[in-house]
């Protein structure tokens, strides 16, 4: 008993610890954000400011932007970690590895994906997509950013340890992205159409129910492989 | 160490960069022939003696190229998984490399794949291309070898390199029955299945036997390949130690 609080409050303390740090450098905070409202601004100027036009791909487009901005914020997530040397002292600690990887992923997605979802409706709406789309849209990027950063997480850690780990995390966890993103927009699409979009969330949930389970792991395993180096 | 031994005797054997060089020595010319034999014989019979498909006429027999192909990329992402998993349990030097000599050579067979499905697509479908789950699952199994290539080849340290690269290629395993079973949970444009083990096959016998000649053929030209990058890799690793000094002093002498 005394065992698990212990660990409850290992995880608590690994999230208020990420949160605040995340809090006290506000560039890391904003830019993926700021990120994600200039790529979603590309797209009319790139290719048509048509509304009809627009409000076909912008779940795609919002999808897209909001992968992007995920993937961009990926490589500091242990990078300082592993430069100031307390990720070596976290594998040390007696704790389980999969409850501070896990504390760390949803400080995280709080900074990233929460934030995405929040802003989403703003980009909606420059893009004219019908009301009817809202719900559906801010639905599954919910659903769908938790993943997005469990995955990420993974070519993270992976790449913590080089010293150009950029282009690499894309090449590594972008394919891996792809499922999400088809099921992502497709929720948002069959909202639009005023489709049933029970099974799209279904699947992106068991999606994210998968890679709350396995994920860690695999998060884990990858940083005692770059901390042993 | 009391405990019983649980693993075969060649499973601990294979661990020795010898022994392995040496066994893939004895095996390589029986499966180079056995390679040449099926793939000549397969492909002469798919080519010249299978009859023509009543819909598709002639063009449908790319499918003698296609469909051996596309099982042995999936197949290949297998074996490049499980080694990499065998490495990263047992610590086996050997499974590390064999997990390396994959990626290059599924990657080649996956490009083979989307080429021949390409190339059969424009005259059945009317298009070189279509986004579909299947398509776009075999597409995803490409990029997971590049990424399996890159990351290999970003990290220094060649132990850290085929544990980190085990650990992406176990965690791209997920996409092998997203590709399996795309044709069945997807409404799609591609054919179900052509081979499964439960049932028989739904082409007439002189159709379907030059295509599991093909892919026998496959597998063992696959064997043959990756057995001799496995021989080039052991033999430039272990390039400091007393076998490999005496093996090419005896072969360039």
């Amino acid at each position: 008993m005394t065992n698990s609080g212990a660990g409850e409050m290992f995880f608590w303390g690994v999230l208020k610890r990420d949160l605040l740090l995340s809090f006290r450098r506000k560039s890391d905070l904003v830019n993926p954000l700021i990120f994600f409202l200039m790529v979603a601004s590309l797209f009319p100027l790139g290719v048509s400011p048509e509304p009809t036009f627009l409000a076909e791909v912008a779940p795609g487009v919002i999808w897209v932007a909001a992968l992007l901005a995920t993937l961009l914020s990926l490589d500091g997530l242990f990078r300082s970690d592993f430069e100031d040397g307390t990720l070596e002292q976290t594998l040390l600690s007696p704790q389980p590895l999969f409850l501070v990887v896990l504390a760390k992923v949803f400080a995280h997605w709080m900074m990233t994906g929460l934030a995405l979802t929040l802003l989403s409706p703003l980009l909606a709406v420059m893009l004219f997509l019908p009301v009817e789309g809202m719900w559906g849209l801010m639905a599954s990027l919910l659903l769908g950013t938790p993943t997005l950063s469990l995955i990420g997480a993974i070519g993270a850690a992976l790449t913590v340890g080089l010293r150009k780990g950029g282009v690499l995390i894309s090449l590594l966890v972008l394919p891996l992205y792809i499922p999400v993103l088809i099921f992502g927009t497709g929720a948002a699409q069959a909202a639009i159409t005023g489709l049933p979009i029970a099974g799209f969330l279904a699947l992106l949930g068991a999606i994210l129910v998968l890679g709350l389970v396995l994920a860690p792991f695999a998060i884990a395993a990858a940083l005692r492989i770059s901390a042993s180096s | 160490m009391a405990d019983k031994k649980w693993m075969p005797r060649w499973f601990y054997q294979l661990a020795s960069p010898r022994w392995c060089y040496d066994i893939t020595g004895k095996l390589l010319p029986l499966f180079a022939w056995a390679a040449a034999l099926l793939l000549l014989g397969g492909t002469a019979w798919a080519l010249a003696f299978a009859p023509a498909d009543y819909q598709q006429g002639n063009s449908f027999r790319i499918i003698y190229i296609h469909v051996p192909s596309a099982i042995l990329a999936q197949s290949c992402y297998m074996l490049m998984a499980i080694a990499g998993a065998v490495g990263l349990i047992w610590k086996m030097k050997v499974a590390d490399m064999v997990a390396k000599c994959c990626a290059p050579i599924g990657a080649s067979i996956a490009v083979l794949a989307l080429a021949t499905g390409a190339i059969w697509g424009k005259p059945t479908w009317g298009a070189w291309w279509v986004w579909d789950a299947r398509l776009t699952s075999m597409l995803i199994l490409l990029f997971l070898y590049f990424g399996v290539m890159a990351l290999n080849s970003a990290i220094e340290n060649q132990t850290t390199a085929a544990q980190s690269t085990a650990v992406l290629s176990l965690v791209g395993l997920v996409n092998i029955p997203i590709i399996k079973y795309s044709v069945e949970w997807w409404n799609t444009l591609h054919q179900p299945a052509t081979f499964t083990l439960t049932e028989r096959p739904a082409m007439p016998f002189e159709m379907w036997m030059p295509l599991l000649i093909m892919v026998l053929g496959f597998y063992c030209f696959f064997a043959v390949t990756v057995m001799l990058r496995l021989r080039n890799e052991i033999v430039t690793r272990e390039r400091r130690s007393g076998w490999v000094k005496d093996l090419i002093q005896t072969q360039f002498r």
